[in-house]
C-alpha cells in the first residue's frame, strides 16, 4: 500500500497504510468541513481498512483550529461506531492546544489512548 | 438595537495597551481573504508576548509565554474566521478586531474582540445558539455540539470555537448586538472573549 500525502502551504499530512498511522504537521486552519475532505478521505481509507490500532501522530502539528477538531471528532465518532479498532494519539506536552483540547476525544471515546510527551 | 449578552464590557478604557485591526469585506473575496486570519491570530500573539512584563516574573517564563501565546493565537484566529464567516456580504460595514489588556490590581486579562455585521435571517438563529450556550452545561453542550457537527456533513454553525474557547481555555464570553446605521439598516455583533493569565 502507498502512502497517502496531503499538503498545503503550512501543513501537511501523511498516511501511512503499513503501520496504520496518520501523521500531521503545521498549521492546519482550513475553512470548514469542505477542505477538509482530503484530510478526510485519508482517515475514512484508514478505517476501511479495518486495522486493530489506528494511530494519529500530532507531534508536529502547531496548530488546529475548531474545524479541524471537528474533523477529529468525526473520525472517532466513525471509528466507535466501528467497534473493533482503537485509537492511540500520539501528542505533544509542548504545544498548548494539545493538552488543552484533545482530552475531549477521549470523552467521546473513553478507551482511546492519549499520549503526550 | 442594543442587546448585551453574557459578559461584556461595555466601555474599555483606552488608557492601556490595545491594538485595533480592521478588514474592508468587500475588497477581498473570503476565500482569498481566510489565509489572512491565522497570519492576523499570530501577529497579534506574538505582538502581545513581546511586551508582557510580567511573563518575566513566572516561574516559568518560556512555558507561559508559549501557553499565552498559543491561547490567543487559538481564540483571535477563531474570533476571525467566525467574523469572516458570519459577516453580511451585503454590508460593507468593516470588520474589526480588537485586544486590549487590561491590568487591573495585579491581575491580567486579555480582552479580545471581534466585530462583524449580521444580516437579518442570522441574527435570531445567533442569539438563540447564545442562549443555550449560557444556560446549558457546558460538557454536556460542547459533547453533543461535537456530536452534531461530526455528524452534519457541512460542518457549518456548530459553534465549536466558542464552546473550545470556553470549556478548554476557561474563557470568558460576551456579545453586544447594536445598530449601527439606520436607512439601510445595519446591525452589529461584537464577540468579546475574556481571558485570565
Amino acid at each position: 500500500m502507498e502512502k497517502q500525502n496531503v499538503q498545503g502551504e503550512n501543513y501537511q499530512v501523511i498516511g501511512d497504510p503499513e503501520t496504520a498511522t496518520v501523521y500531521f504537521k503545521g498549521s492546519l486552519r482550513l475553512g470548514g468541513m469542505k477542505e477538509y475532505e482530503p484530510i478526510i478521505k485519508i482517515l475514512d481509507e484508514m478505517i476501511q481498512q479495518d486495522p486493530s490500532l489506528i494511530t494519529l501522530n500530532l507531534r508536529e502539528l502547531e496548530f488546529l483550529n475548531s474545524s479541524g477538531i471537528s474533523m477529529l471528532s468525526k473520525f472517532v465518532l466513525n471509528v466507535r461506531k466501528k467497534k473493533t479498532i482503537q485509537i492511540e494519539i500520539k501528542g505533544s506536552d509542548k504545544i498548548p492546544w494539545q493538552g488543552k483540547s484533545l482530552k475531549n476525544l477521549q470523552r467521546l471515546m473513553p478507551g482511546l489512548k492519549l499520549e503526550l510527551e | 438595537m442594543h442587546k448585551i449578552f453574557g459578559e461584556f464590557q461595555e466601555n474599555l478604557s483606552d488608557e492601556e495597551e490595545f491594538l485595533i485591526l480592521g478588514f474592508s469585506p468587500s475588497s477581498i473575496p473570503i476565500q482569498q481573504r481566510w489565509r489572512n486570519n491565522g497570519l492576523s491570530a499570530d501577529f497579534v500573539a506574538d505582538y502581545l508576548t513581546t511586551f508582557f512584563p510580567a511573563i518575566d516574573e513566572d516561574p516559568d517564563p518560556e512555558g507561559k509565554r508559549v501557553e499565552i501565546k498559543g491561547a490567543v493565537s487559538y481564540i483571535a484566529n477563531e474570533l476571525l474566521e467566525n467574523a469572516m464567516k458570519f459577516n453580511d456580504d451585503n454590508s460593507s460595514y468593516p470588520i474589526k478586531f480588537g485586544l486590549h489588556i487590561l491590568d487591573i490590581a495585579t491581575e491580567i486579562t486579555l480582552v479580545l474582540l471581534a466585530t462583524n455585521s449580521v444580516s437579518k435571517q442570522s441574527l435570531n438563529k445567533f442569539q438563540s445558539f447564545i442562549h443555550e450556550l449560557l444556560e446549558s452545561d457546558l460538557d454536556e453542550l460542547y459533547i453533543r455540539q461535537l456530536e452534531k457537527s461530526a455528524e452534519d456533513e457541512t460542518g457549518a454553525a456548530s459553534g465549536l470555537g466558542l464552546l473550545t474557547m470556553k470549556n478548554d481555555y476557561f474563557a470568558k464570553l460576551g456579545w453586544k448586538f447594536e445598530t449601527v446605521q439606520q436607512e439601510p439598516e445595519v446591525v452589529t455583533v461584537t464577540t468579546m472573549v475574556q481571558l485570565k493569565v
